[in-house]
């Protein structure tokens, strides 16, 4: 009924959500089983004359007492829990986040900038900052069992402390549009050795890649995916099948063959030359990506015959 | 068949000209001023906005087959969110607020009080018309291209997005002075056109529930009217109130929907409860137990529904004391709820039971409200609400109480008031079989959708992860199943018209002053003006297929 308990607070969570389950299935069983009861035992007969029963103040009080006092419990539990998720521990490590029409970005303490897949580390309050820049998103984690709403031009925030390895998906949870359902995230919470040192190279898989490899994930995780495809079909930006060393048409009627000097500079700032047919959609991407993964990108574009 | 215990036919010939017999043509029909030709018109529009919706409805069903679309789909993200977005519109908008209050309110609601009319005849005309402006207002935006906002039209994304989002706004505000105008003229007339002897406390329960809607519908429905318009003025003028860049608030805009759109939730189910209230005493011969907490009840959840509309805003950036308030008035709420269950249980309790077919229905009323009830609790829950919120957890919690509570009230309803308002009965084991088709579908339909929702799936996804599709096709499968029943129910009324105008007076043997007139009524519901002579619900003196006021 649940997804993996990924901290304490998860644990908490679901322990309401259990009692509550109990709860639920007790009134539930109550209320049927007296419907079902009341239907067989009292069937029509005719001839019968019904006894005038109009009120019981007792029974009433009863059954309007009692449950009172169990929602006020449930009250507390819930704003107990609640005011744990609300408040960020002030030792918090804190990443900040972008989301936008359709991808989320974060920046981590040391400045860089990721994509749609981070590593993060175990075992260490986690904050996250969080602006929109366009509308609303919302940023779930279902094994935190963590949400809140993604604001532009404000920050909202929303914190956890996973306590064990592994991966975490994202998504997000407020309706942005047509690629709603495929803006999530995957956060790898990994040991803080790891997470230093993936800061510095990146993870240890990327030394024994090829460039073009690293660009395929660059492809997917700063969300190129969600609007370039890489077989011919058409989408919201032009495919990259066959684009490196094509003549490309723009709006103005311009045209440039496409090599590396125009990749980088569509990457960087797609709004200067816009390709015929295509609107003016895609976000600048000038110092988000990292060196590494955006040589890995061009290459990645020019393989794409 | 009709059985014996529903009483011998009357023969059609001896019954006096009807409301329906009284005039001919369509001109006599659009310019009504009778309250049941009114409320038969509003029934039959929603009933094909409720086939319109539907279909909606399985079409977002069938796109959810599959998780993973890819390239190759044949409806699109994009249509898809349209298909969700009109779905929600049509139902709430154009479906569940009017049914009972305008649909069997509009009928039954005089008759109960021994009135000829309602106190605002002509502006019920008006209200009529508005709500078919409004409705034609709706149709036309399917043909300009839909909206993709989601039936709540959140800003910003719904004050940029393209498509006829205005149109669609200013076509909810059409339709909520229809709905305003209604509430006055039920106001009105349950405070003025009562009969002589009927005290507040010796008005049927259908009448409290249907008043207390209309307090509502009166005091929050302008509230979402001036919310349209502002959003149509951002997006045709960007005034800013919703842009924080110019200095105003997106999450104002949920505020001020919310303000509204929580009591209107509770125009939904007020009614469906008053039909309840109606049908559980009838066919268990008994009186009502508990009458006045019932009556307040209803009273009681229209004012504090006014207080809670933050628990649909807890991760929403609203503060966390407000988040503290509105989640402790929303248990509240949840209390006369309760009480009315109980009353309702203790009322068949020691009772002589028919389950005839507006007793099944209410029946399913009472397992599947309380499903929706008892589940608004972890929605209720700070905590848990964070995890839950914007999941299918929401959604199948929200159509457990809509369409679980208010929907079956209203099928219900109209097999109850069916032989009152047409003179004729319908094929009992065909209806019955409909009502335990919907049952079912409508379980494997939603109940998969709390594991889904607790499980993590979010709402408006058109894609999703690869370990909900099995859950997906079980709920898809379940669509199909209320659908048939649905369709089996609305054939089943149709081919009752096949049969004579033989229905007696009081088919049931109900307490309340509409079945002490002919069924069908004529035209000015009574001769002269009755006066009350038996309590609701008083099952003391043996009650009669017979209409004992002539």
């Amino acid at each position: 009924m649940l997804p993996e308990q990924g901290s304490q607070h998860a644990r908490n969570v679901d322990t309401l959500f259990m009692a509550l389950f109990w709860l639920n299935v007790f009134f539930f069983v109550l209320v049927t089983g007296l419907t079902l009861y009341s239907v067989w035992a009292f069937k029509r007969r005719e001839g019968v004359k019904t006894p005038h029963i109009t009120h019981n103040l007792a029974l009433e009080l009863f059954w309007s007492i009692i449950p009172t006092i169990m929602v006020l419990g449930v009250f507390f539990w819930g704003a107990a829990g609640y005011l744990d998720y609300s408040v960020a521990p002030g030792d918090s490590m804190e990443v900040q986040v972008t989301a936008k029409k359709w991808n989320w970005t974060f920046t981590l303490p040391d400045g860089s900038i990721w994509g749609q897949k981070i590593q993060l580390p175990v075992n260490k309050n986690i904050r996250f900052i969080m602006t929109s820049n366009d509308v609303l998103h919302d940023f779930y984690v279902p094994n935190m069992r963590v949400k809140h709403d993604v604001i532009p031009n404000r920050y909202t925030d929303v914190w956890f402390k996973a306590e064990k390895t592994g991966e975490l998906h994202v998504a997000c949870a407020e309706y942005c549009g047509k690629s709603h359902s495929d803006m999530w995230a995957k956060i790898n919470i990994v040991t803080q050795e790891e997470y230093d040192k993936w800061l510095i190279n990146g993870p240890p898989e990327w030394d024994k890649m090829q460039p073009e490899e690293l660009g395929k994930i660059a492809y997917e995780a700063y969300g190129c995916n969600t609007c370039h495809s890489i077989d011919g079909s058409k989408n919201t930006g032009p495919t990259w099948k066959g684009l490196y060393g094509k003549t490309e048409k723009f709006a103005d009627g311009s045209t440039t063959t496409a090599d590396e000097a125009y990749l980088e500079e569509s990457i960087n700032y797609p709004g200067k030359r816009v390709v015929a047919g295509y609107e003016n959609q895609m976000p600048n991407f000038e110092g988000q990506i990292k060196p590494k993964l955006f040589k890995g990108l061009i290459a990645y574009i020019k393989s794409l015959k | 068949m009709t059985s014996p215990h529903l009483g011998t036919p009357v023969s059609p010939e001896a019954k006096e000209v009807d409301y329906i017999e009284a005039s001919k043509g369509i001109w006599s029909w659009m310019s009504t001023v009778d309250h049941k030709r009114l409320g038969l018109m509003y029934l039959w529009a929603v009933i094909i906005n409720f086939i319109i919706g539907g279909v909606f409805a399985l079409l977002v069903r069938i796109t959810l087959m599959t998780g993973n679309h890819g390239d190759n789909y044949f409806i699109s993200a994009e249509m898809y969110n349209r298909f969700f977005t009109m779905h929600g519109i049509i139902m709430v908008f154009l479906v569940i607020i009017p049914s009972v209050p305008a649909a069997l309110g509009n009928f039954v609601l005089p008759l109960m009080l021994g009135a000829k009319d309602v106190a605002f005849p002509r502006l019920n005309l008006a209200s009529f018309w508005i709500y078919v402006l409004g409705w034609m207002m709706a149709v036309s935006a399917m043909v300009f291209g839909m909206v993709d906002t989601g039936w709540t039209f959140y800003t910003p994304y719904s004050s940029t997005t393209s498509g006829p989002v205005s149109l669609v706004a200013l076509a909810a505000f059409t339709l909520g002075f229809s709905s305003i105008f209604t509430g006055i003229n039920f106001v009105a007339t349950v405070h003025k056109l009562r009969a002589p002897g009927m005290t507040w406390f010796e008005m049927p329960l259908f009448v409290w529930g249907i008043y207390a809607t209309a307090l509502i519908q009166v005091l929050a429905t302008p509230v979402v009217g001036i919310t349209l318009v502002l959003l149509t003025i951002e997006r045709s003028w960007g005034i800013g109130v919703f842009d924080a860049s110019k200095g105003g608030d997106p999450v104002l805009f949920q505020h001020f929907f919310w303000f509204y759109s929580h009591p209107a939730v509770y125009i939904m189910i007020l009614p469906g409860m008053a039909i309840i209230s109606e049908i559980i005493p009838t066919f268990s011969q008994k009186t009502v137990f508990g009458y006045k907490a019932i009556g307040f009840s209803s009273v009681a959840i229209a004012l504090i529904g006014f207080l809670v509309w933050g628990h649909h805003m807890f991760p929403s950036g609203q503060s966390q004391l407000a988040s503290l308030v509105f989640s402790f008035l929303t248990f509240l709420v949840a209390i006369p709820s309760g009480i009315k269950v109980f009353n309702w249980l203790a009322t068949m309790w020691r009772g002589n039971i028919a389950m005839d077919t507006p007793m099944v229905w209410a029946v399913s009323f009472l397992l599947l409200f309380t499903i929706g009830g008892l589940t608004g609790i972890f929605l209720g829950a700070l905590s848990v609400d964070i995890h839950l919120h914007d999941t299918y957890f929401v959604i199948a919690h929200f159509h457990y109480v809509m369409m679980g509570g208010t929907i079956t009230a209203f099928l219900g309803g109209i097999h109850y008031w069916w032989p009152k308002m047409y003179g004729r009965m319908y094929n009992e084991k065909v209806a019955k079989i409909a009502a335990y088709l919907y049952f079912i579908g409508f379980n494997v339909l939603f109940l998969t959708q709390f594991v889904m929702g607790s499980n993590g799936m979010p709402r408006r996804y058109y894609n999703y992860l690869p370990e909900f599709q099995a859950w997906h096709i079980a709920s898809t499968v379940g669509s199909w199943i209320i659908g048939a029943g649905l369709f089996l129910a609305l054939f089943n009324l149709i081919a009752s018209f096949r049969r004579p105008k033989d229905a007696p007076d009081n088919p049931w043997k109900g307490t309340t002053l509409e079945w002490q007139t002919q069924s069908p009524p004529i035209e000015h519901n009574f001769h002269g003006q009755p006066v009350l002579t038996r309590a609701p619900y008083d099952y003391r003196k043996p009650v009669s297929f017979e209409r004992e006021i002539h």
